[in-house]
């Protein structure tokens, strides 16, 4: 199991890669996006694969029966989703008022933070396909 | 109160920023809580400053869950005076916001935003446990790409989008090796880390996560071939923005950088450090040539701050007690001396209405006062005695000089000279030069271009941090006493991991 879900996440690792360094903002964000389910699927991993029980403690016993499922993975996958998909939310909704402005995504064209101010208004044309 | 106080540099700007959004209705009354808020941060981070420095270290188990069990917090000194500088840029910040940010950017939620922000900060250097760590970055991260978004100008969201990009990835780089991490030790906790690691009998796969944490703290540090989204992007939100983000958000990641590079990541010294080592040369010596070839006064302070990152991460590097000394002052000054640049830099512009050297003019004949308040930051990053940049740099160098490493000595020195090249740069266009026969104001205008209550609001913050450059500058004994104490506690861990795991 271990090695199907390493393959996996070496997989998923490369896709992510592959679409960072493409030109469409599009692209990049889901780069991002498959980069942090990678890392989620990592965790889980690196918690050990173990069939267990849930950990659950007795009522009246103070530490936990032998044989039981570690949660903390889980419990830090959930904080990173959550996490993960709000961003995921935050940049998709960035790039599209950002292609409303300037009617662009190629990352290559994204040059008006570094013009002056004053001269924006001439680089409009270049914008958009 | 003891323990107790180290949540509220955590619970105090949440409160503020909830009780700010529940009066998004009235940007006067927004001010006001805004400004309450700083205060009482700065009054408990003076608090826990001082208990810290008298009774030893902090540590509080969040929910009562033992200690490599439950969240931590800790402070010891290095934590102690990290809150404490950013309750003073909170502060100063906040007052300057009153005179610089414009009504709808106070309307879409301003005020809450950057207290959100200060929480994430405040937390990250409060934090004893490695994914909390990273629950912090990302507090403070949302709250970073909301304030440079915030106005929507075109210019704003390109920044904006470059920024937020490569601080995902480097947060999944983060995460990437927290996991790791875990797999290998089974455990969260930075103290209980610190003693696990040497156990783990796989070193080669410990030096490659501390690679990654590398990787990843050195992009929110804006690190040498890392750096490139922070000059994309610290020029285009308002200046009070650039401003805190400028003094603080990179030192957040030189922050966490010594934290793992003197707790955790010991084992391999003669690899990890050479590598910071390098590191920190190439930062110095890029950052400010990238400036020396700028001519908008932001642009330039950007560069700025990673060409000085690369003297904080020196210091790591040469991992000697003189070196980490040197550091822990350096991150003091420099954040103090950063802020206030970018704070002078908005004034000046709001006077003359650009930030482009080609059109400014003029500042010294109408403005003497300002051109004093320049000259101590400017002259104090450039590393002129008695300013409290010498004694930084002063501190570095004789670290350099103790074990003998000259090339990033004579780099350290070369970088020095260029960055007193920029400043007199922006000296010579901006204050002496006159201004450009076609400037749109008039100079009868122009004098008056802002109302004396905004000015007493951007000057004030300007003023104070200006003293505390001198004070450092001209009585740096306890200050220099206080990084070696914070220099001994990093470098001998025992204190820190008793006091978290065994108290």
């Amino acid at each position: 199991m271990e090695v199907i879900l390493s393959v996996l996440i070496g997989v998923l690792f490369a896709s992510s890669m592959y679409l960072l360094m493409k030109k469409s903002l599009v692209r990049i964000v889901l780069g991002v996006l498959i980069m942090s389910n990678a890392v989620n699927l990592l965790i889980f991993t690196m918690g050990r694969l173990t069939r267990g029980a849930p950990p659950l403690i007795e009522s009246n016993a103070t530490v936990a029966a032998q044989g039981i499922a570690n949660p903390l993975p889980q419990a830090l996958i959930l904080t990173a989703i959550v996490i993960g998909f709000g961003l995921f939310a935050f940049s998709l909704v960035l790039i599209y008022r950002y292609f409303k402005e300037s009617k662009n995504l190629d990352s290559d064209k994204m040059l008006d933070a570094e013009i002056p101010y004053d001269k924006v208004a001439i680089s409009s044309e270049k914008g958009g396909e | 109160m003891g323990n107790t106080l180290l949540i509220f540099p955590i619970l105090l700007p949440m409160l503020t920023g909830a009780i700010a959004l529940m009066a998004y209705k009235s940007t006067g009354a927004q001010k006001i809580i805004s400004l309450f808020g700083t205060i009482i941060q700065l009054i408990f981070a003076g608090w826990i400053f001082s208990e810290v420095y008298s009774e030893g270290i902090l540590v509080i188990q969040m929910g009562n869950w033992m200690a490599p069990f439950g969240i931590t917090l800790v402070a010891d000194l290095l934590g102690a005076v990290m809150v404490l500088i950013s309750g003073i840029m909170g502060f100063a910040v906040a007052v300057y916001s009153m005179g610089d940010i414009d009504e709808k950017r106070e309307k879409f939620g301003y005020y809450p935003l950057f207290h959100i922000l200060l929480m994430g900060i405040n937390g990250t250097f409060l934090t004893g446990d490695l994914f909390n760590m990273y629950v912090w970055f990302e507090v403070m991260l949302i709250s970073s790409f909301a304030l440079l978004a915030l106005g929507n100008g075109r210019d704003q969201l390109d920044g904006a989008i470059k920024y937020v990009i490569i601080n995902l990835f480097s947060s999944a780089v983060f995460l990437l090796a927290i996991g790791i991490l875990y797999g290998m030790t089974g455990t969260l906790n930075m103290a209980d880390l610190a003693e696990k690691i040497a156990l783990v009998e796989n070193t080669g796969l410990v030096t490659a996560v501390s690679i990654l944490f590398m990787v990843s703290f050195g992009i929110k540090a804006a690190v040498f071939p890392l750096f490139f989204w922070l000059p994309a992007s610290y020029h285009t939100p308002p200046i009070a923005i650039s401003a805190i983000f400028a003094g603080m958000l990179t030192k957040v990641g030189v922050y966490v950088m010594i934290r793992m590079f003197t707790l955790i990541f010991i084992g391999d010294t003669g690899y990890t450090h050479t590598i910071l080592l390098w590191i920190a040369g190439l930062t110095m010596v890029t950052g400010v040539l990238g400036a020396a070839a700028q001519m908008e006064v932001r642009k330039i302070l950007s560069f700025h701050i990673i060409s000085q990152i690369g003297y904080m991460i020196m210091g790591l590097a040469l991992y000697t007690p003189i070196g980490i000394i040197g550091s822990v002052f350096y991150i003091v000054h420099h954040i103090i001396v950063k802020t206030n640049l970018f704070l002078i830099g908005g004034v000046a512009s709001k006077l003359v209405g650009s930030y482009d050297l080609y059109k400014m003019g003029g500042l010294y004949r109408y403005y003497p006062w300002l051109g004093v308040l320049f000259l101590i930051p400017a002259f104090s990053l450039a590393g002129f005695p008695p300013l409290s940049g010498f004694w930084a740099k002063f501190t570095l160098m004789y670290a350099a000089v103790e074990i003998e490493s000259w090339t990033i000595l004579a780099v350290a020195l070369v970088v020095g000279l260029l960055t007193l090249f920029s400043m007199t740069k922006i000296w010579a266009n901006a204050f002496w030069a006159p201004l450009p026969d076609n400037h749109e104001a008039n100079t009868s205008d122009f004098t008056k271009r802002i109302s004396k209550v905004h000015l007493f609001y951007l000057v004030f913050p300007i003023v104070l941090l200006a003293t505390l450059t001198l004070v450092i500058g001209l009585n740096p004994q306890p200050f220099y006493d206080f990084s070696m104490d914070a220099a001994q506690q990093l470098l001998s861990r025992t204190e820190y991991i008793e006091a978290v795991l065994r108290p």
